[in-house]
Formats: structure tokens, C-alpha cells, sequence
């Protein structure tokens, strides 16, 4: 073995690699673990002493409603992304002090595995999370289905995304996570240059969540396709739900590339294969093709739903339908599938020919036509609007703002000459963040503000949202504007120390802007608890809030676990806004009994069982690989024996529900 | 006299009056304000690449600019005239379509990007880094019987290794080339990926195992500026930085000299790294002849290393490296691969294993594992050896060439531009026998 592991070289039979070296000695690490421990056990004190485990695991661990697995996935991205942004935050702030011979407060160890986290959690447990859980929570109803088309496999995927971050966490304080940058190219994260359990971390975390993303793809592909209500022609969908649907087609056929891909990898380093190795015609190159044949249209995924997500908020807060709805159909369209034409792009400067590199370079701009005309959409849909600057538009004219900036540092990026001189470096860190803090992470706020009081049936206070805005808006600037200009200075990524002591300002800057976002975040966390606090000032009884065009606030706020007690008709592309103007009364009597399915624990066992794997193969206990595996054979057949899938929502419960709705309707007077 | 390609690049200035009105433009839109009061190296570089290259970057984003500031001024008008508050705004719910809008709304980007699409396919040609140079600045093209100066490059765990193979030198973290001699680079790496980028001189290229990638390049002036990784490769990367200097012909000479004369003596060479942490541990001193068996000594994993010069370097030290057989004992790809092409060798070629095993043991194998092979190997690879007659160094050069006639860039009355596309007349044809196998990572 390799000099690096020679302080790990230790194996049993019992427990593998594990033993008590892979308790982290950085001081760092072991307080945050100290604070984490605590506060995990005041939370598992708080739920038994409130008793509460019961109605979590009855309620919402078990559920396969997809409001609540919509909701859960949102909360993971949440937590995850407190994670993701103090690895931000540690890095800006290592950069901004290691200048003049000071060594910053990070080791290399450290701060390797520091910036792979990031993006490894930002991506895959944050992003990811906040994406499938709107698409989870609001294309079932924009469509006016009960579920989705799965609704078990709704929750194991849910359950198979949380053990993947579960082990990406585990990593923090048992071990070490990868130090090879988001994507582990190899030879680096072959055996040879990362000895230890890092690589192994990254491996099985991804592969887990990676059956959850794809399995979730499958079934609302299914969902969108086949349980649209009667009337609702694929030209009458909602643009969030073409968007989501565009989407999931995306995972479905992106996903298992990366499956693959990570296969190859781990029998690269477990079975001593060479598919990425140097030796016996291993080809390192292969690997990083593989990785971005997915991982492009993985953006793609990422920023495909928000587009959805702005469309609806434009069209309503403009009080207008949304101009050019077939062209930003179309546009949709064009944008799944060239991105899967431009993957090469991450790597014009692996020694591609010049004729490929134009190929790449070229349709990557062709990407900006569809892109450009989708912003001229919501911008023409603003024209001659009534535009309400509630929290949801403001985010959405921050997001027009700042993606137009993100939008043309790409394509000059797709410009191979000048992305020889910028590839890798800080311009290309600035850029990618200006897109997806500037369009995922906007949008998903946007989305948080606009759909909150339908989950919930309450507002979200506006004061701390415009605090959390005005903190955030300027400090993403300040914290990625000193990044192109240190990019256009030659300086490149991952740097741990600096020595020229004239560019450490810029770094200054970026911290503060972190700092700012820091309160934003701060800011958007008081939101939640101050409304939560006055929820009856906030309530909404209307269950339209925001006078909305499409389905989902047709029903109450929040929606019955069955959602429509009729499925609705659809007659036009606003289906809620005509049925509006067409005075469409809400049907009050001669309800039926509704065929619901029946919650189960399987999905948690399942993923439970699949974290143990994992985290055994990451150690090399073997035994415990085979238990676990067998264990996950044995419970999905045994799964199979299960007959009470399903139940009927007895006639009674309905018709109270409904004369509840009813009551609260003329209440608040609609 | 102006030179031929005076339609693509004035002469005058790079780029010429374009450039001009184009920095004026961006002045206006205070861009230069805050750009010109940092150090921006990638703009203004002192190489003749770097430089067409900054200027893309710059005529790229004008050429964005021209929708992109019309579309953000329309997003902050629109936002303040159509806000509900202003009664005086027209308000049409029901206005959702207008044939010309969206005729303009795909047209006027599609415009923008077929400008930049043809932008892209002529400078990613011209300035393709496979392609020897063709001008060594604006106005002076290379002459035909110019001799670009060569530097092998080795990119190693955590430090940069340049040889001259002309001058039988080879230094460390240190890289001198002379001012308006064309450069010619060749990369590979010793291990993992890194990226080899000198940003005062030309865009970057990744340094890969197993491979060998190419860059051209011209220094235009006497400057001192550094070069590093531009890939995370692992522990020591960001110290994996080196200086660069541009100098004249005669003062490049003296420095040959120079690394003659103190290259013969030891020189420190950095931190060694074991066990997770930088212990600090000063590695051993080096200097004298580069062979092998200082090549493998080298190559253990250092950081924070200054420059080492070497006074004298085995001449087929680079392709050994590149076809990864530095180490006595081990196959070289080359050969591998001309067994392969002749049908490899059955069950037999199972022997061959161990010899072909590199990376299987981790950064520090190259001398732990087979430093000294057994008389067996030894036997094995002779034997191999004998079955094929493939040399290192006889890899197909993977460059392409400068178009002898520039005239052929403007395009104006001729026909085909015959230096765009693969290799055209300049591609040598493939050998019948599979004697000359390219180890290029372009495939």
C-alpha cells in the first residue's frame, strides 16, 4: 500500500478497516461532532419526551402520500444544505487568510475532503432533494391525480436519497471522505493515490441515492404520463409539469450512466480491475467522459423544473397567461436533448481536436437559443401585466437578473479558446455559481414562498423573507464577483495558500459575501420559525392565496390526503383560472368512497439495510455486506407477501372534509 | 508590409481598431473600471496565444453583450412600469402571443450565436494547441526554416519537470524560454491528471498519464511571471507552481550555461510526505545527470519544491516516462501495444503481467515495487522484447501543422481553407505495420 495508508492498514474480520484511527484528529471535525452528538440526542430526547416517534414513523415515515414525501425531501435538502454551506463557508474564509506564509487553518487532508463535500452535497443532497421533493409535491396536483403512479416507490426512493446522505455524513466523523474534487476523476480516485475509505464514501453514497433519484424519475415520468386529469392534453400542461417531465425523462436516461459509471469505478478498486487505471489499457479519459455524459444533463435536471417554477410565478403574479406557452413547450424540449450533445465541453482542454471542440463548443451556445427565449417569455409576460411584488416575483426578477449574467459566462465558456485560458479556474467557480445559486437555488426559494401556503395553509411572513432577499441577492454578488475577476488574474481552483499577496482583497470580498449570504440563510431560518409562530395571523382559508391559474389551488390548504375529492376536468391551459371565469361551481355533494394505498415501512427498512451495506463495503466488513444484502433481498420478497396495499376513504370521512372545506370557503368569503 | 491574414488580424494592434472600440465600449460600461485596476493576466498576457485568447474572451462577451444589456435593461424597465401600483401601465391578462415577438425572441439570439459560432470554429482552429505556430505576433509571421525550441514536460507528485532535449538539460519548477522562438511543449504526466498552464503564455492543456498532449506557444517579451496545475491532483497541489521566465536568445544560452555548470551539484528538493501529513522532512538532494534512477528518486511524492537543475538528462528519459517503463523490470505501452497490434500473445502474454502493473501500488511504487527485478523478469522482458521491434520515441507526432500560406484563413477566393479539419495534407499517413503507435490522448 501506498505511504498515505500506512496509517490505516489495519483490518479484522469483525469490524474490517474500522478501528479506532478513523476517529478524526482534527480539532475541527471532533467538536462538530461533539456539538452534533448533543444536539442529536436533545432531538431524540425532545421526540421521546413529547412522544412523538409514534406519529412520525405513522404519519410521515411510512407515508406514501406525496405531499408529506414532498415535504420530507425538502426538509433533507434543507439540513443538507446548512451542511453544504458551512463547507462554503470554511473554505472562504481558509482562502481569505492563507496569504503571506500563513498556512490558513486547514491542512490538506482537511480541506481536500472539504471541497469535494461541498459539491458533492450541494449537488446531490441538496439540489437534487429540493427538486424531486417540489416536483414530488406539486405535479400530482397540478395534474389533478390522487398520487403518484408508485406511491411505495415514491417513498423508498425517498428513503434511498436520505441514506445516501446519511453515509456522506457518516464520512465526516468515521473516516474520511473523498479528497478528488466533486466528480473523482481517476487515476486519483483509483486505489493507488486515495488508499483509504474516502473514495469508498463518495462510491456508495452515490450509487444508494442514486437508485432513489432514478427510481423517482421512473415514476413521475409514469405519473405525468398516464394520471392527468380528463381534458388535460399534453399541450394543456402546466409548464412546471412539462418542465418536470422533461426532467425525469432526463434521469431516466442520465441516471444510470452515472450508475455505470461508479460500477466500473468500484471494481476498478475492489476487484483490482483497470477499466480508469493507467495499466493494461485503462483509460482515465473514458471515466471522465462517462461521468460528464451524465453529469451535464444532470444540470439540466437541476435547472429544468425552476424554469417551471418561474413560469407559474411570472404568469401569476402578472395576473396574465404566460406569453409564447408553446414556444417555451418547444424551447423545453430542445434543451433535453441537446444536453446530451455538449458533455465535452468540460473538457476542451484534455487535447480534443479542434474540430470536436468546435462541435462541443458550438451546440452548447445552441443551448442559449432555447434558454434566451424562455427569459423572453417571462419578460413578454411581464409586459402589460399587474405584476405583485410578493416574495415569489421578487425572487423571480433576482433570478432573471443574475441568470442572464451566469447564462453569458457560459457561452463564453463554450468558446474553446477562451476556455483554454479559463478552465478551471475561478471565472468558471464564478460562473457555475451564478447559475445555480442564481437559477436553482432562486427558484427553489421562489418555490418555497409561492407553494408554502398550500402545504401548510398558512403564509410565510414577508418581513423575514425580504431580509433573507436583500441579504442574499447582494451577498451572492459580493461573493462570486471577485471570483471572475480573480479567474481573468489566472488563478485557479482548489488552491489551498497563495503567495501573491495582491489578490488576497478579492478573497476578502468573496468571504464577506458569504458571510452576508450566511444571514440570508439565518434570515430565511427565522422565516420559517416566525410564521410557524403565527400561523393563525398568516392562515389562509381560501386555498388560493396568490389568485393562482393551475390546479393545485383549487383544492384547500393543506390539500386532503386524497387531494380532489372529483377529479377535476380540464378545459384550458389555466385550468384554475377558466374554471374561475367560468364560474365552476365546487361540487359539495354525492361523494363516493376513494380507493387510497396504505402506508408501509418498507421503504425505510429497504434504504436502513442499504446504508449498512454501504457503510460495510466502505469499511471492508464483509460479513456485514453479506447480511445486509441478503437482508435486502429477503424483505423485498417478503414486501411481496403484503396484500394491504390499499384501503377506501370511507364515504362519511369525505363528505366531513368537504363540508369542513366548505365552511372555511365561506368564512373567508369566497 | 502588412501581412497576408491582415483581414483576420489587423495589424497595429492585436486585434486591432476592433479591439479598440471594443475596450471603449466596455469602459463605458465600467467594466475596465474595476478589470483594470486588478492585474488581469489572462487579458493581458505576454504571450502571442495568450493574447488572441484574452481577446476572444473579450470579443465573445461584447458580442453577448449586445443582447444581454438590452434584455436586462428590458427586465428592470418592465419590472417598474408593469408593477400593480401603476395604474397609468396597459393591462392585457389575456395577451399571450405575437407571432413577430416570437420571431424576434429566437431570431436575435440565434443571430448572436451564429456570429459567435463562426468565431468559435475559425479561433478554436487557429488557436488549437496541437498547431505549431504560425505568427509570432501580429506582424511577423514564423519564418519556414524557424526551430521551435522543445520542452518535454513531466508533470510529477507535486512539482513541474522540464527537459530540453536540445540542450540536454533538465530542470525542475524552473522554465526559461527565449523570446520569439516558437515553443513547442509536450505533456504527459507521471501518475494522476494535472493541468499545465502558464497563463502569461498560452492556454492550458491537461498533463495525463500514459498520454502525451501538445502546446504551442511564443513568448513576445522579457517577463517573469508563474506557471502551475491547473487540475487537483491531490495533497501538494497547491504548491505545484513554478516560475516562468521569457528571456532573449542570448541570455537564454547563458542560462543553459548556467544550469551546465550548477546542475552539476545537489540542490535541496523540497518536503517528502508521508503518512497523511507534510512532515517537513527535507527530501534528498538531487542534481547532476537525470537517469533513471534519479527519475524514480524524483518522482516520490514532494512538496513545496524550488528549483533543481540537472546538468545532464538521458536523452530517451521522456518517452520511457510518457510509455510509463521508467522503472527497470517494466513493459513500455509501446511495446505493449505493437504486441497487441500483432494479435498479443495468448495465454503467454499472462506472464507479462507483473511487468505491466504501474499504478497498482500507489504513488510511491515506482521504487518500492521493482526497483531491483528479479533475474526472472529481467528474462521475461528480454524475452518480450525480442518478439517485437518497437523502440520508444518512435511515436507519430501528433502536432498539426501551421498553415504555410495564410492567405487561406481569410477564405477571400480560395477555395477550401485546406489547414481546417484532420491534419489535411500535413497528416502523415498511417503506417502499414503497426510500428508507430501514437500514445496522443487526441483520438
Amino acid at each position: 500500500m501506498a505511504i498515505e495508508a500506512e496509517a490505516h492498514n489495519h483490518w479484522s474480520p469483525l469490524l474490517g478497516r474500522l478501528w479506532l484511527d478513523a476517529i478524526p484528529q482534527e480539532p475541527i471535525v471532533l467538536a462538530t461532532f461533539v456539538v452534533v452528538m448533543l444536539g442529536g440526542a436533545a432531538l431524540v430526547a425532545g421526540l421521546t419526551y413529547f412522544k412523538l416517534w409514534g406519529y412520525l414513523w405513522k404519519e410521515w415515515f411510512t407515508s406514501v402520500d406525496h405531499k408529506k414525501i414532498g415535504i420530507m425531501y425538502m426538509i433533507l435538502g434543507l439540513v443538507m444544505f446548512l451542511r453544504g454551506f458551512a463547507d462554503a463557508i470554511m473554505m472562504r474564509a481558509q482562502q481569505a487568510m492563507a496569504f503571506n506564509g500563513n498556512d490558513g487553518y486547514l491542512n490538506a487532508h482537511h480541506y481536500d475532503q472539504v471541497f469535494t463535500a461541498h459539491g458533492v452535497i450541494m449537488i446531490f443532497f441538496v439540489a437534487m432533494p429540493f427538486v424531486t421533493g417540489l416536483m414530488n409535491y406539486i405535479v400530482p396536483l397540478q395534474i389533478g391525480a390522487r398520487d403518484v403512479s408508485f406511491p411505495f416507490l415514491n417513498n423508498f426512493s425517498f428513503w434511498m436519497t436520505t441514506a445516501g446522505a446519511v453515509l456522506t455524513m457518516m464520512s465526516l466523523f468515521v473516516g474520511e471522505f473523498a479528497q478528488t474534487g466533486w466528480l473523482a476523476y481517476p487515476p486519483l480516485s483509483n486505489l493507488a493515490y486515495s488508499p483509504w475509505v474516502g473514495v469508498d464514501y463518495y462510491i456508495w453514497s452515490l450509487q444508494i441515492a442514486g437508485v432513489g433519484t432514478l427510481l423517482s424519475g421512473v415514476n413521475l415520468v409514469c405519473t405525468i404520463v398516464k394520471m392527468r386529469a380528463p381534458g388535460m392534453t399534453m399541450m394543456r400542461m402546466p409548464v412546471f409539469t412539462w418542465t418536470s417531465l422533461c426532467t425525469n425523462i432526463l434521469i431516466v436516461a442520465a441516471f444510470p450512466v452515472l450508475t455505470a459509471v461508479m460500477t466500473m469505478l468500484t471494481v476498478d478498486r475492489y476487484l483490482g480491475f483497470n477499466f480508469f487505471s493507467n495499466d493494461f489499457g485503462g483509460s482515465p479519459m473514458m471515466y471522465v467522459n462517462l461521468i460528464w455524459i451524465w453529469g451535464h444533463p444532470e444540470v439540466y435536471i437541476l435547472i429544468l423544473p425552476l424554469f417551471g417554477v418561474f413560469s407559474e410565478v411570472v404568469s401569476t403574479f402578472s395576473g396574465k397567461r404566460l406569453f409564447g406557452y408553446s414556444s417555451m413547450v418547444y424551447a423545453t424540449l430542445v434543451i433535453t436533448i441537446l444536453s446530451y450533445l455538449v458533455w465535452l465541453h468540460h473538457f476542451f482542454t484534455m487535447g480534443s481536436g479542434a474540430s470536436v471542440n468546435s462541435f462541443f463548443g458550438i451546440t452548447t451556445m445552441v443551448i442559449s437559443i432555447p434558454t434566451g427565449a424562455k427569459l423572453f417569455n417571462w419578460l413578454f409576460t411581464m409586459y402589460r401585466g399587474r405584476i405583485r411584488y410578493e416574495l415569489p416575483m421578487m425572487w423571480t426578477v433576482a433570478f432573471m437578473l443574475t441568470f442572464t449574467v451566469g447564462g453569458m459566462t457560459g457561452v463564453l465558456l463554450a468558446v474553446p479558446p477562451a476556455d483554454f485560458v479559463l478552465h478551471n479556474s475561478l471565472f468558471l467557480i464564478a460562473h457555475f455559481h451564478n447559475v445555480i445559486i442564481g437559477g436553482v437555488l432562486f427558484g427553489i426559494f421562489a418555490a418555497i414562498n409561492f407553494w408554502w401556503p398550500k402545504a401548510f395553509g398558512f403564509k410565510l411572513n414577508q418581513f423575514w423573507g425580504k431580509v433573507s432577499f436583500w441579504l442574499w441577492v447582494p451577498g451572492f454578488w459580493f461573493a462570486f464577483m471577485p471570483l471572475y475577476i480573480l479567474g481573468l488574474m489566472g488563478v485557479t481552483r482548489r488552491m489551498r495558500v497563495f503567495d501573491d499577496p495582491s489578490i488576497q482583497i478579492w478573497f476578502v470580498i468573496a468571504a464577506f459575501g458569504a458571510v452576508m449570504i450566511a444571514g440570508g440563510i439565518g434570515a430565511m431560518l427565522v422565516q420559517f420559525a416566525v410564521s410557524i409562530w403565527k400561523r393563525e395571523e398568516l392562515k389562509d382559508e381560501t386555498g388560493d392565496p396568490w389568485n393562482g391559474r393551475t390546479l393545485e389551488w383549487s383544492t384547500s390548504s393543506p390539500p386532503p390526503e386524497y387531494n380532489f375529492a372529483f377529479t377535476p376536468l380540464v378545459h384550458d391551459l389555466d385550468a384554475w383560472d377558466d374554471m374561475k371565469r367560468c364560474g365552476v361551481q365546487r361540487p359539495t355533494s354525492g361523494f363516493r368512497p376513494i380507493h387510497m394505498p396504505s402506508g408501509t415501512g418498507t421503504g425505510l427498512i429497504l434504504a436502513g439495510l442499504s446504508t449498512s451495506l454501504g457503510f460495510a463495503m466502505i469499511w471492508y466488513i464483509w460479513w456485514l455486506a453479506a447480511v445486509s444484502f441478503a437482508g435486502i433481498i429477503g424483505y423485498a420478497i417478503f414486501h411481496t407477501f403484503n396484500y394491504k396495499r390499499d384501503y377506501h376513504i370511507p364515504v362519511e370521512t369525505v363528505e366531513a372534509t368537504e363540508a369542513e372545506r366548505t365552511r372555511q370557503l365561506a368564512a373567508a368569503g369566497a | 508590409m502588412q501581412p497576408p491574414e491582415s483581414r483576420l488580424n489587423p495589424p497595429g494592434r492585436r486585434f486591432g481598431p476592433f479591439r479598440n472600440r471594443a475596450m471603449r465600449v466596455v469602459g463605458a460600461l465600467g467594466l475596465t473600471a474595476a478589470l483594470s485596476a486588478c492585474n488581469t493576466l489572462v487579458l493581458k498576457p505576454s504571450g502571442d496565444v495568450a493574447q488572441q485568447q484574452g481577446d476572444l474572451v473579450v470579443v465573445a462577451t461584447l458580442l453577448m453583450l449586445l443582447i444581454v444589456v438590452p434584455v436586462m435593461l428590458a427586465v428592470v424597465i418592465f419590472a417598474w412600469r408593469y408593477r400593480a401600483n401603476n395604474k397609468d401601465a396597459k393591462y392585457e391578462p389575456d395577451w399571450d402571443h405575437s407571432t413577430q415577438l416570437e420571431l424576434m425572441i429566437w431570431a436575435a439570439p440565434l443571430l448572436i450565436i451564429i456570429c459567435l459560432g463562426a468565431v468559435t470554429w475559425t479561433s478554436t482552429h487557429l488557436l488549437d494547441p496541437y498547431r505549431t505556430i504560425g505568427r509570432i505576433d501580429a506582424q511577423t509571421q514564423v519564418s519556414q526554416d524557424a526551430k521551435p525550441l522543445e520542452v518535454e514536460v513531466v508533470a510529477l507528485d507535486w512539482k513541474w519537470l522540464f527537459i530540453y532535449p536540445e540542450q540536454g538539460v533538465a530542470t525542475v519548477n524552473e522554465l526559461v524560454v527565449p523570446s520569439g522562438r516558437p515553443l513547442n511543449f509536450k505533456i504527459t504526466s507521471a501518475n494522476v491528471m494535472n493541468s499545465f498552464y502558464v497563463p502569461a503564455m498560452a492556454g492550458q492543456i491537461y498533463a495525463m498519464p500514459g498520454m502525451e498532449t501538445r502546446l504551442h506557444a511564443v513568448m513576445n517579451s522579457n517577463v517573469e511571471s508563474v506557471g502551475f496545475s491547473a487540475n487537483y491532483s491531490g495533497a501538494g497541489f497547491t504548491h505545484m507552481r513554478f516560475k516562468m521566465r521569457s528571456v532573449s536568445d542570448a541570455d537564454f544560452a547563458k542560462w543553459v550555461g548556467d544550469v551546465k555548470t550548477t546542475g552539476t551539484k545537489p540542490q535541496p528538493a523540497g518536503d517528502v510526505i508521508a503518512a497523511e501529513a507534510f512532515t517537513g522532512v527535507p527530501a534528498k538532494q538531487m542534481g547532476g545527470t537525470l537517469d533513471r534512477a534519479a527519475y524514480l528518486e524524483l518522482e516520490k511524492p514532494t512538496q513545496k519544491v524550488p528549483a533543481i537543475r540537472f546538468a545532464n538528462v538521458d536523452p530517451k528519459l521522456y518517452d520511457a516516462v510518457v510509455n510509463m517503463c521508467v522503472q527497470p523490470g517494466k513493459m513500455c505501452m509501446s511495446e505493449m501495444m505493437a504486441l497487441d497490434a500483432r494479435g498479443g500473445m495468448g495465454k503467454a502474454g499472462i506472464r507479462n503481467v507483473q511487468m505491466l502493473s504501474y499504478d497498482k501500488d500507489g504513488r510511491d511504487s515506482a521504487v518500492a515495487e521493482s526497483a531491483n527485478p528479479s533475474d526472472a523478469v529481467k528474462r521475461e522482458l528480454a524475452w518480450v522484447r525480442a518478439l517485437c521491434e518497437q523502440m520508444p520515441g518512435q511515436v507519430r507526432d501528433g502536432s498539426v501543422k501551421a498553415p504555410s500560406d495564410l492567405r487561406s484563413l481569410n477564405g477571400a477566393g480560395i477555395p477550401a481553407p485546406q489547414s481546417i479539419g484532420f491534419g489535411g495534407e500535413d497528416a502523415p499517413a498511417l503506417p502499414a505495420k503497426p510500428a508507430h503507435i501514437s500514445l496522443n490522448s487526441r483520438n
